[in-house]
């Protein structure tokens, strides 16, 4: 479903990413691991537009989307969350889910002055569908808050379900359980497990080693750059340069 | 349920509906107990600035932009209708549609680049345009008029039915006002209205929601001139008479105190900041003479204190006091 052909990024220089090439398969679950800067988030941004690649190709579906700018690609089916939260604080709740559905809502700004017939039924459509994504994470009885007031692990959900609402090809989730308690990663692993299921191609980038053992069909490591392992999650883990590159970092930091 | 719930059912989805129903009942009843042909001119110069400052709020307040340069495309409108109806004798319902597209590609042409900035950056940019367009009404006299102004101009007519005299002229500026205010309110609870919030919230999560932030903002940007255009041609008509002055920097500085008082993002509190700074030199007599100063000091105040504004700030305020309530309730 998507192909990374020698994705490089340089900032000022700086080589962020170095020819990094791999495919998300259709219907699976990717995960990304890597220490801290390894370059994950730069290459979830690479991929959603949000920063250029220096060169290489994005591929969706054999289509080139290296060069489209951020909106386009999300119009092509791409949804991604962030690592830092990037919820809209003053809309509500389901606002915000609703805004996931943007793709969907018409772009005609004169259509939705005149707020005719047929776009106040889909508007209806939209909102029954958000409801139903505020209630998989749990958070149907908020839907009417403003999101500024929510709990840090409501927050990290509630931009999950902006980001499935719309039931993307292709899901970015740029950890997703950074910050959260036990209780509350096992509920967001129980909903990316819910998704697998439901067929959803997904790119994970996450910390948490053992949920992604446990999750993931194929594990892609990065380290300063660089793809270092490739392959299922049994393969990547006895591999000895990732546990020289992963943990050794990992002890330095600690 | 009882109907008792029904009814309350009916108002909870409707409210928007019965709100602007409600206002607008008040404002057809208005001219019956208010006579005074001064106060009457006050409320319709108030109905010309909610209709400016309705579009200047989608601008600033929903997409999070900033423009110190509305009154030009104020400015454009009225002097547009004034050489349009006056020098080339055209009729004044398409001289105001004219014009207003005029100004719509005017807004489009000085948009496209102006608009990449943001911050600070944006607002020179619009007051620069402003300087300029108030510099060419002002120094370009044989079209103009020049620093006396351009007087003569026809009122707004119907066939044999012309808008003359306050009461008439109220119904008409209300009219349109109230037409702005619903179109504004169906804008906002769109799904575009929705990708504009999402814009001012933050560009790079609304770009990967699939908005397009540039077009965006360029096309609010033109309907905010096009709804000043409007303002400004029905104010050329209300007094057939404008000058360059009416159309300075302060007056777009004043806009958007109006904006700002009334509360950013909220469609009702423009209504709300639109009254009360028209309204504020009239309570207060000194006032005049110190005009700008109390305004600035009303910015300060509300930024201070409320910096979303006033009616939104206040909603803002009360909701999150219940969202925090409701929460402490349930897990008590
Ligand atoms: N906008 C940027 N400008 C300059 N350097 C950046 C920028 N974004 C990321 N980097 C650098 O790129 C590297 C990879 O960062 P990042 O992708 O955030 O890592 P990860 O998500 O794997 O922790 C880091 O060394 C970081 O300092
Ligand atoms: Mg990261």
């Amino acid at each position: 479903m998507l192909h990374l052909d020698g994705v490089s990024k340089q900032f000022g220089g700086l080589p962020a990413l170095s020819e990094v090439s791999f495919s998300v398969p259709r219907g699976q679950l990717t995960a990304l691991i890597g220490p801290n800067g390894a370059g994950k988030s730069t290459l979830i941004n690479c991929i959603t537009g949000v920063l250029q690649p220096t060169s290489g190709a994005v591929r969706l579906e054999g289509e080139e989307i290296t060069s489209l700018p951020s909106h386009a690609i999300a119009r092509c089916g791409v949804a991604r969350t962030f690592q830092n939260l990037k919820l809209f604080e003053r809309l509500t709740v389901l606002d915000n889910v609703l805004t996931g559905l943007t793709v969907e809502g018409g772009n005609s700004m004169m259509m939705a002055m005149l707020r005719l017939p047929y776009l106040r039924h889909r508007e209806r459509r939209l909102k029954l569908r958000a409801l139903e994504a505020l209630d998989h994470f749990g958070l149907s009885d908020k839907a009417q808050w403003p999101a500024s007031v929510m709990a840090y692990g409501d927050k990290k959900r509630l931009e999950l379900a902006r980001a499935t609402v719309s039931q993307p090809q292709l899901l970015l989730l740029d950890e997703p359980v950074a910050g959260l308690n036990a209780t509350e990663t096992e509920a967001v692993a129980c909903q990316l497990r819910r998704l697998r299921r439901a067929g959803q191609t997904l790119l994970l980038v996450e910390h948490d080693m053992e949920l992604v053992m446990k999750l993931a069909d194929q594990v892609v490591v990065l380290d300063s750059g660089c793809v270092i392992a490739c392959g299922t999650p049994d393969e990547v883990q006895c591999n000895p340069r990732v546990l020289e590159a992963y943990l050794g970092r990992m002890d330095a930091t600690a | 349920m009882t109907r008792y719930d029904k009814l309350l059912y009916f108002i909870r989805l409707h409210h928007t509906g019965l709100t602007v129903c409600a206002f607008s009942a008040l404002l057809l009843l208005y001219p019956l107990v208010q006579d005074n042909p001064y106060t009457l001119g006050l409320s319709n110069l108030v109905a010309i600035h909610v209709i400016i400052v309705l579009g200047l709020n989608l601008f600033i307040g929903y997409t999070g932009q900033i423009s110190l340069g509305h009154a030009a495309f104020f400015g454009l409108g009225a002097y547009g209708t004034a050489i349009g109806t006056v020098t080339f004798e055209l009729a004044p319902w398409p001289t105001l549609v004219g014009v207003a597209a005029l100004v719509a590609l005017v807004a489009l042409i000085i948009g496209i680049p102006t608009l990449r900035l943001s911050g600070h950056y944006l607002a020179m940019a619009t007051l620069g345009c402003n300087s300029v367009v108030h510099t060419v009404m002002l120094q370009w006299d044989e079209v103009t008029g020049g620093s006396s102004g351009f007087a003569g101009i026809p009122p707004l007519a119907i066939g044999a039915f012309a808008f003359d005299d306050e009461v008439r002229f109220h119904y008409l500026v209300w009219t349109i006002a109230l037409i702005s205010l619903l179109l504004c309110l169906n804008l906002v609870r769109s799904g575009v209205g929705r990708g504009l919030a999402a814009v001012a919230g933050d560009e790079t999560a609304a770009e990967a929601l699939g908005v397009n932030t540039r077009r965006s903002k360029i096309n609010v940007f033109v309907l905010s001139a096009v709804l000043a255009s409007v303002a400004g041609s029905l104010f050329a008509h209300c007094y057939s008479y404008v000058s360059p002055d009416s159309f300075n920097i302060f007056v777009s500085t004043d806009l958007v105190i109006m904006v700002v008082v009334g509360g950013m993002g909220s469609i009702w509190g423009s209504l709300f900041g639109a009254t009360f700074i028209t309204l504020l030199p009239e309570w207060i007599d000194i006032f005049d003479a110190y005009k700008d100063l109390v305004h600035g000091g009303v910015l300060v105040l509300v930024l201070m204190f409320l910096p979303q504004g006033f009616v939104t700030g206040l909603v803002d305020l009360i909701k999150t006091r219940s969202a925090l309530r409701r929460s402490r309730h349930a897990t008590s």
